[in-house]
C-alpha cells in the first residue's frame, strides 16, 4: 500500500468504512421522481426563448441578411445577427502554446462567412419557442457559395480552399513524437504489419440536450447562467473575460445535467448567445436544443485515419511502431481544448501500456467545413487503442501467436515502473499484466477458444478479440490536459464547513452529471471526518461554491475532489477533536470521532457534532475566546502528474451469414482503477463506458456528403446501442498496489469506451479471419462487414 | 397566435383545464403548461422514450402526441409513481440496482417498466433487453436497469 493516508489513528482504520461500500447514491430519489432539476425545468418569470437560424451549407460568404419577415412574426420581440451584437460579447480564443498552431476565434453568430451546416447565424428572440421557430423561416440569408474540401487530406494540400483565411492552411495542428530510429529498426524487422485505420466521426449524444438561461439582475448588474455544461467554473472563467464581467458579477451554475460524456464540455456560441442578449434585453432567456441541432452542432469526436505500421521479431516483441494520423477537426477549434486536445492524444497514447524503444508518430489535424470536433469519453484513445490493438493481433497471427501471449511478452512489467513510453507518457505502476491475466482467467480463455474453434469448425463467424491500455488520469497541474492549453485544471478545492446547527457542507469546483459524485464524496468526507455520511451535502456545478472551478472531465474527479475532500475534512475533524479536547477536558490524543461522535476512549464521555457545533458557535464562554476556531477548511489538492488506469477487455463475437449483424456474446472488463469508492458507481461507469465503445465499434457514425450536408440527422438514423444491443458484461476489479494519489483512487470514467472498439474490432476480425479480412474502419456495420466479404469472396474466386 | 383550443386532462388523478394551441405538442403541455417537467424531452421524434407516459394505461410518447389529442384522456407521468419520501416499487429498484446516473431518461424507463409490469408478459433476459429497446439510455449501458426488472418480473411472479 502506497497510498497517502491521511488518518493516523489505527483505531479509526478498523472501523466500518464508506469507502469501497456499494452505497446507494444520494441523487436518486429526486432524479427518480421526476424532482430533478435540469436547465430545461428552470423557467423564471418574464423568460424569453431563443431559436437560431442555422447554415444550411457548408463553407460561403454572407451576401445579406434580411430579418424583416421575421420581426413582424407575431410573439417575436428582437431579432439579431452578428453585426445586431457588435460591442456585446467579445469572442473567445482558445489560444494553445502549440507550435504552428492558430486559435479560430469563437463568436456567438457567423461573422461574414459560414463554415458549416448548422453554425448559428441569426437569433430570433420571441415569447414562445414556438414563436421563435415560427420566425425562423422569415430570416432570409443569401450566401455567396466558397470551394471546400470535405476530405482531410484534400483539406492539406497546398492549394485547397481556406477554411480560415487568416491562419494561412487548414493544416493548423501538426505534432511529432519520436524517439530511437524506428525507419532503421522497420527496415530491419523481420516482421512488419501496418494498416490504414479509420474511426469515422461520432457525437456523444447525452440523453439530455444542450440547453442555456441567462438571467440579468438589473439590481446587482449581474448574471446568472444556468448551463448544461461540464465545466461550469472554466465557462466563467472565459465569459468574464468575453462579456466583461468579474466573478462577483457573473455566475455560471449546471444544475442537474443529463449526461455530458465531454459533448457538454466545452463553449458554445449559444452560451455566449443567452448572456450577451440577457444584458442587452434584461430579460431572462433560454435556449434549448433540439436533438437535430445536438446531431450537427454540438462538438464531435474521434475522426481520425491513422496509417500504422508495426515492427516484431519473431519471438513476438514489439520493435517498433510508426503513425502518421490525420484528424479532421471540423471548422473551428474548440474553448478551452483546442482541436489539438483529441489527434495529439491518438499519436501520444498509441504505444499504449507496451515496452518498445522506438517511435515516431506525426499528427495533422485539418480544418473542414464540418462541426467542431471536441472532448468525447476517450478522447483519442479509443482511436489510438484501436489501431495499436488491431496491429498486435495482425502481428500475432502473422506469426502464430496466441494473442494473449504476444501481449504477455509486451505490457510493460511490474518492476519496470514507473515506465516512460516510447511517445513520453509516464505509467506509474499499474497492473498491466495483472489486467491481462484476470481477463483471460475469468472467461476461461482456453475453454473460449476451444469453444471458438468448435463452432468454426461448425462454418460459423465466431472470433475472440481483446484489447489492452492504460490512460493517464487524475491528471495534475504538470501535465494539461490538453497540448499548451492555458488554463489549468490540475487543482481541485474543497470546502468543507460544519455551521451553527451541525450541519455539513462539503463544496467543490467539480460538477457531477451522472457520475455520482455527491454520494461518492460524502463517502469519502464521513470516512476521513468520522461523521455520519448522511450529514454531509455535496455541492458541485456552481461557480461561485469556491474561489477556482472547473468541472468534471478527462477522469479527474475522483482522484482530484476526492484528494481535496480527504484534506480538508482532515483539517476539520482536527478542529472538532480540539474543540472537544476543550469541552470534555480530556486530551486531543484520547478524542476519536466515529459516526458523528466523538469519543473519549479513556472517560465515558461523549458528544455529537451537533453539540461541539453548537458549543463552539453559539454557546458563549464553553471555549476560550482564544481557543475557538470556526470549524471550516478550504484545502486543495493537486496530484500534480496523473495516475495510470489500465485494463484488458476481452470480447467474444458472432457474425450473422444472413445479416451480417454482430452479436457479442461474451464481454470481460479486467481493470486497475485503485481504490474502489462505491464498486457500484463503478461497475455502472464501466457498463455506461462499454456501451458506448460497442456504439463506436458497430453503430455509430455521424456521416457528411460531399455537399457537406449531415446524412445522420435523426437517431433514427444515428444509432445509440439499446438494451438489445447489449451483452452482461462482466467486471473484474484487479487488485493491485495503490497509486500514490491521496485515497489511492484512480480515474476511470473513461475507459470503456477505449478497450471496447479495439476488443470487438479484434473480436471481428478473428471472426472472419478464414476469410483473410482484417478489420480497418469502424463502425463494423452490417453493410460494411459485408462489402469486406463480398470482396474477399470474390478474391478467392480468381 | 390565436385559435386557442380548451383541453382537459386528468394527470395523475388532478384535472387540469388549459386553453392553448392546438399544435402544441402533449409533452410540452406537461412541462411547461403544467409545470411537470419529470416528463423529459430528448428527440421530440419519437425514437430516445424520454417523454414516455402512460395514456389510458398504456405506455405512449408525449413527444408524439398533440395535447388536443389527449382531451379528456387519463394521463401518469412520473411525478405520480412515488415521492421523494416514498418511492414507488420500481423506483426503489431502480435504486437499488442503481439503474440510473444523470436521469434524465429515468423517468421514461420508469414509466416503461411499469407498463411492462402492467401490461405485457416478458420473461427471461432476451425479452426484458427487448422490451426496454424503445428507450434509450447513454449512461447506464442497461444492465443494471435490467436488473432491476429481472427482480421486479419475479416478485411479480411470486405474488401471482
Ligand atoms: S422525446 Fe419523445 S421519444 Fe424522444
Ligand atoms: S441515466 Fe443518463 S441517460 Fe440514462
Amino acid at each position: 500500500m502506497t497510498g497517502e493516508s491521511l488518518s493516523a489513528d489505527r483505531s479509526v482504520e478498523l472501523r466500518p468504512k464508506m469507502v469501497g461500500k456499494p452505497i446507494r447514491r444520494t441523487e436518486d430519489p429526486r432524479l427518480l421522481t421526476g424532482s430533478g432539476r435540469y436547465v430545461d425545468d428552470i423557467t423564471p418569470q418574464g423568460t424569453l426563448h431563443l431559436a437560431l437560424r442555422r447554415s444550411d451549407v457548408p463553407h460561403a460568404t454572407i451576401r445579406s441578411i434580411d430579418i424583416s419577415a421575421a420581426l413582424a412574426t407575431p410573439g417575436v420581440l428582437a431579432v439579431f445577427d452578428a453585426s445586431a451584437l457588435e460591442g456585446e460579447i467579445l469572442p473567445a480564443i482558445p489560444t494553445s502554446r502549440m507550435k504552428g498552431y492558430y486559435a479560430t476565434p469563437i463568436w456567438p453568430l457567423a461573422r461574414g462567412k459560414v463554415r458549416y451546416v448548422g453554425e448559428p447565424v441569426v437569433a430570433i428572440v420571441a415569447e414562445s419557442r414556438y414563436a421563435a421557430e415560427d420566425a425562423l423561416e422569415g430570416v432570409i440569408i443569401e450566401y455567396d457559395p466558397l470551394p471546400f474540401a470535405i476530405d482531410p487530406y484534400d483539406g492539406a494540400a497546398p492549394d485547397a480552399p481556406l477554411i480560415h483565411e487568416e491562419a494561412g492552411t487548414n493544416t493548423i495542428i501538426s505534432r511529432e513524437f519520436a524517439r530511437g530510429e524506428v525507419d532503421r529498426v522497420m527496415e530491419e524487422a523481420p516482421v512488419r504489419v501496418s494498416g490504414r485505420f479509420r474511426m469515422t466521426r461520432k457525437t456523444a449524444l447525452a440523453m439530455e440536450p444542450r440547453a442555456y438561461l441567462a438571467e440579468w439582475d438589473r439590481r446587482q448588474r449581474a448574471l446568472t447562467l444556468h448551463t448544461t455544461s461540464n465545466i461550469p467554473g472554466v465557462i466563467r472563467d472565459v465569459l468574464s473575460e468575453c462579456l466583461d464581467l468579474l466573478g462577483n458579477r457573473l455566475r455560471v451554475i449546471a444544475p442537474d445535467v443529463g449526461g455530458s460524456f465531454g459533448g457538454k464540455g466545452s463553449l458554445y456560441h449559444e452560451e455566449m448567445l443567452v448572456c450577451a442578449l440577457a444584458r442587452k434585453l434584461e430579460r431572462p432567456i433560454k435556449y434549448t436544443t433540439d436533438r437535430l441541432e445536438d446531431l450537427t452542432a454540438t462538438s464531435q469526436a474521434f475522426e481520425e485515419v491513422m496509417d500504422a505500421e508495426l515492427a516484431i521479431d519473431l519471438d513476438g516483441r514489439i520493435l517498433g511502431l510508426r503513425a502518421d494520423v490525420v484528424g479532421n477537426i471540423g471548422a473551428y477549434s474548440i474553448y478551452p481544448w483546442t482541436a489539438a486536445l483529441e489527434p495529439v492524444q491518438v499519436v501520444s497514447f498509441m504505444p499504449g501500456p507496451y515496452r518498445f524503444e522506438h517511435y515516431r508518430g506525426r499528427i495533422r489535424g485539418v480544418l473542414t467545413p464540418k462541426p467542431p470536433t471536441g472532448p468525447y469519453r476517450g478522447v483519442g484513445r479509443p482511436s489510438s487503442t484501436m489501431a495499436m490493438e488491431r496491429l498486435i493481433e495482425m502481428a500475432a497471427r502473422k506469426i502464430g501467436m496466441d494473442p494473449v501471449e504476444i501481449r504477455r511478452r509486451n505490457l510493460v512489467n511490474d518492476d519496470e515502473f514507473p515506465y516512460r513510453t516510447a511517445s513520453g507518457i509516464i505509467w506509474d505502476k499499474s497492473a498491466f499484466q495483472q489486467c491481462l491475466e484476470a481477463a483471460c482467467a475469468k472467461v476461461d480463455y482456453p475453454a473460449l477458444v476451444r469453444a471458438r474453434d468448435a463452432a468454426r469448425a461448425a462454418g460459423r463467424w465466431v472470433g475472440i478479440g481483446l484489447a489492452s491500455y492504460a490512460e493517464l488520469t487524475g491528471i495534475g497541474s504538470r501535465i494539461s490536459v490538453a497540448p499548451g492549453m492555458p488554463i489549468n485544471t490540475g487543482v481541485e478545492t474543497a470546502n468543507i464547513r460544519i455551521d451553527a446547527t451541525g450541519a455539513i457542507t462539503a463544496a467543490f469546483g467539480i460538477a457531477s452529471h451522472g457520475q455520482g459524485l455527491e454520494t461518492t464524496l460524502a463517502q469519502v468526507v464521513a470516512d476521513e471526518m468520522g461523521c455520519k455520511m448522511e450529514d454531509v451535502q455535496v455541492l458541485h456545478g456552481d461557480s461561485g461554491l469556491v474561489a477556482m472551478s472547473s468541472g468534471t472531465f478527462a477522469s479527474r474527479s475522483a482522484v482530484l475532489a476526492g484528494g481535496a475532500a480527504t484534506r480538508s475534512a482532515h483539517v476539520v475533524k482536527a478542529k472538532v477533536l480540539r474543540a472537544a479536547s476543550i469541552l470534555l477536558d480530556v486530551p486531543v490524543d484520547d478524542l476519536d470521532a466515529y459516526d458523528g461522535v466523538v469519543r473519549a476512549r479513556s472517560a465515558n464521555a461523549t458528544l455529537t457534532f451537533k453539540e461541539i457545533a453548537k458549543a463552539v458557535y453559539s454557546q458563549m464562554g464553553r471555549i476560550p475566546r482564544e481557543q475557538r476556531e470556526e470549524l471550516t477548511a478550504s484545502e486543495t489538492y493537486d496530484p500534480f502528474f496523473g495516475t495510470a488506469c489500465s485494463s484488458t477487455h476481452l470480447a467474444m463475437v458472432e457474425i450473422d451469414p444472413e445479416t451480417y449483424g454482430v452479436t457479442i456474446s461474451t464481454y470481460v472488463v479486467a481493470e486497475d482503477c485503485g481504490r474502489v469508492i462505491n464498486p457500484l458507481i463503478v461497475d455502472g461507469q464501466v457498463h455506461g463506458a462499454v456501451a458506448q465503445g460497442v456504439g463506436a465499434a458497430l453503430l455509430e457514425e455521424i456521416m457528411h456528403n460531399e455537399d457537406g450536408q449531415i446524412l445522420t440527422a435523426s437517431l433514427a438514423d444515428y444509432l445509440a446501442p439499446l438494451a438489445s444491443n447489449m451483452p452482461r458484461i462482466q467486471i473484474v476489479h484487479v487488485e493491485a498496489d495503490l497509486p500514490a494519489t491521496i485515497g489511492g483512487f484512480r480515474g476511470m470514467g473513461e475507459g470503456g469506451t477505449i478497450g471496447a472498439p479495439a476488443a470487438i474490432a479484434n473480436a471481428i476480425s478473428d471472426a472472419l479471419s478464414p476469410l483473410g479480412i482484417e478489420i480497418d474502419t469502424l463502425p463494423a456495420t452490417p453493410e460494411r462487414l459485408f462489402r469486406l466479404v463480398e470482396a474477399a469472396r470474390s478474391r478467392s474466386a480468381i | 397566435m390565436s385559435g386557442k383550443v380548451d383541453v382537459a386532462v386528468y394527470v395523475n388523478g388532478v384535472m387540469y383545464a388549459r386553453h392553448v394551441e392546438p399544435r402544441m405538442l402533449l409533452s410540452d403541455f406537461l412541462r411547461h403548461e403544467l409545470g411537470l417537467t419529470g416528463t423529459h424531452v430528448g428527440c421530440e421524434h419519437g425514437v430516445c422514450g424520454a417523454c414516455t407516459i402512460l395514456l389510458e394505461g398504456r405506455s405512449a410518447r408525449s413527444c408524439l402526441l398533440l395535447a388536443v389529442q389527449v382531451d379528456g384522456a387519463e394521463i401518469e407521468t412520473i411525478e405520480g409513481q412515488g415521492s421523494i419520501d416514498q418511492l414507488g416499487r420500481v423506483q426503489q429498484a431502480m435504486r437499488q440496482h442503481h439503474g440510473l446516473q444523470c436521469g434524465f431518461c429515468t423517468p421514461g424507463f420508469v414509466m416503461t417498466i411499469t407498463d411492462i409490469l402492467r401490461n405485457h408478459d416478458v420473461r427471461g433476459e432476451t425479452e426484458i433487453r427487448e422490451a426496454l429497446s424503445g428507450n434509450i439510455c447513454r449512461c447506464t449501458g442497461y444492465e443494471h436497469i435490467v436488473n432491476a426488472v429481472q427482480e421486479l418480473l419475479s416478485e411479480q411472479e411470486r405474488a401471482r
